[in-house]
């Protein structure tokens, strides 16, 4: 019986050892990418936040859009100017597939514009976008860096906000929408085209 | 019959044996200090209080260690982000002075291995500056030296917390070294490559409330000299 005992313990090791090599202890959920082909060659996948509903955060100089209630966003000169706000990202079908911040700061001359987006199972990428939105009223960005899946990824993105018509009383008030063009080379005025 | 149990009361020792064994480690010691500790490059260090009842927000599935705050904050419940948290921290300069705002997303990585000692998470930064810019570090962090040295020693006391001095660098890649790979998005660090290494500092961990006294630091290292205008921190 002894020698069942101890032959149980290396059998012990050996089926722990298999099971952890073998079933992974993290299982990230994924939602399938929503990627259309570009006209230009590239590839455009759309993302888009509903508002309120998807907002974690909204730091602000201004204590009457603070979100959460009981925020204690930072009062003083370092924040003064900056607006920062966190958001659920969700893909084209609707569903919830990572979180987004933006930051909107301005200091004298400079004005900084920026969405980081964080999707757990694939990585996350900043983007930096330009000042001004153009005519149509879509901001333009250019993808600055990535991790993971969009390591090797150079691109565009493209904000624009979609007001409600729905005219319903429990439907958001809007959503702001992401187009992120995965390039090899930016072209704004197509980004632009795609946000249209 | 008895042989079974006999088996069967093994393969549980078996398998009590690897788990110590893992915990137990000497080959699986911390890697010893980063390669930023030592250079000579200009770097960014920013520091901020790891435990989440001291930062601006903090929010995860509501039902890990660690609460949300503020209470009312939404929580991050849906699948494919049940397993990540945010916090947005108010980060110092080396001085001690405020210097800027970070927000660290953090999610569970499907590469960790505990047969290889690695409790691996996939964490971004994004850093806001005032006067400087913005910066993104994408970094995994190993969090297997910290589970083993203070997390289960914690949860094996009687009350369940556990006090003393624990300091490693959590970052553990992208970088060939071990380092987190920053990229300035705007302002004068806009276009700059960096590398970074984060550390933690912990005095006081609970296994029931997380971390009790802990501070984060960035130390964020530039391949090349500043210009004057972009001001190191240190």
């Amino acid at each position: 019986m002894i020698k069942t005992f101890l032959f149980g313990i290396v059998l012990g090791v050996i089926v722990a050892a298999g099971a952890l090599y073998a079933f992974p202890v993290v299982d990230q959920a994924r939602e399938t990418s929503i990627i259309a082909v570009a006209p230009n060659g590239g590839t455009i996948e759309s993302f888009h936040t509903k508002i309120p509903i998807d907002r974690v955060m909204t730091g602000a100089p201004a204590r009457g859009e603070l979100v959460p209630p009981g925020l204690e966003w930072p009062v003083g000169d370092l924040l003064a100017g900056v607006r920062m706000e966190m958001f659920k990202i969700r893909n084209a079908r609707d569903a919830v597939v990572g979180v987004g911040v933006r930051t909107a700061a301005r200091r004298g001359d400079e004005v900084v514009i920026d969405w980081m987006l964080h999707l757990p199972a694939r990585g996350s990428l900043i983007v930096s976008m330009e000042p001004q939105p153009r005519e149509s009223g879509a901001r333009i960005g250019t993808i600055v860096s990535g991790s993971r899946e969009f390591e090797e990824l150079e691109g565009a993105l493209a904000e624009r906000w979609v007001a409600n018509q729905s005219g319903d009383d429990d439907a958001p008030l809007g959503r702001i929408e992401l187009r992120a063009s995965y390039l090899s080379q930016l072209e704004p005025a197509l980004m632009e085209e795609a946000a249209q | 019959m008895k042989y079974l149990l006999a088996l069967l009361l093994g393969m549980i020792v078996g398998a009590i044996f690897l788990a110590l064994a893992l915990l137990y480690n000497p080959f699986a010691a911390n890697r010893g200090a980063s390669p930023l500790s030592v250079t000579d490059a200009d770097v960014i260090a920013l520091a901020y209080s790891a435990v989440p009842t001291e930062s601006i927000l903090y929010t995860n599935d509501g039902e890990s260690m660690h609460a949300p705050r503020p209470d009312k904050v939404l929580q991050l419940w849906e699948a494919p982000i049940r397993q990540t948290s945010a916090m947005v921290s108010l980060l110092d300069n080396a001085g001690g002075e405020p210097a800027g705002i970070g927000v660290k997303f953090s999610s569970k990585s499907e590469s960790s291995r505990p047969l290889k000692g690695a409790a691996i998470m996939d964490s971004a930064w994004y850093i806001y500056l005032p006067g400087r810019g913005s910066l993104f570090v994408a970094q995994q962090e190993n969090y297997w030296p910290f589970l083993r040295q203070v997390a289960f020693p914690a949860w094996r006391s009687s009350a369940n917390t556990w006090r003393g001095k624990w300091f490693g660098d959590m970052t553990s890649g992208p970088g060939a070294l071990g380092t987190a790979a920053v990229a300035g998005a705007s302002g004068s660090l806009r276009g700059r490559d960096m590398e970074a290494v984060e550390s933690l500092s912990v005095l006081a961990f609970s296994s029931d409330q997380g971390f009790v006294s802990a501070e984060g630091r960035l130390l964020i290292a530039f391949p090349e000299p500043l210009s004057a205008a972009a001001n190191p921190v240190r």
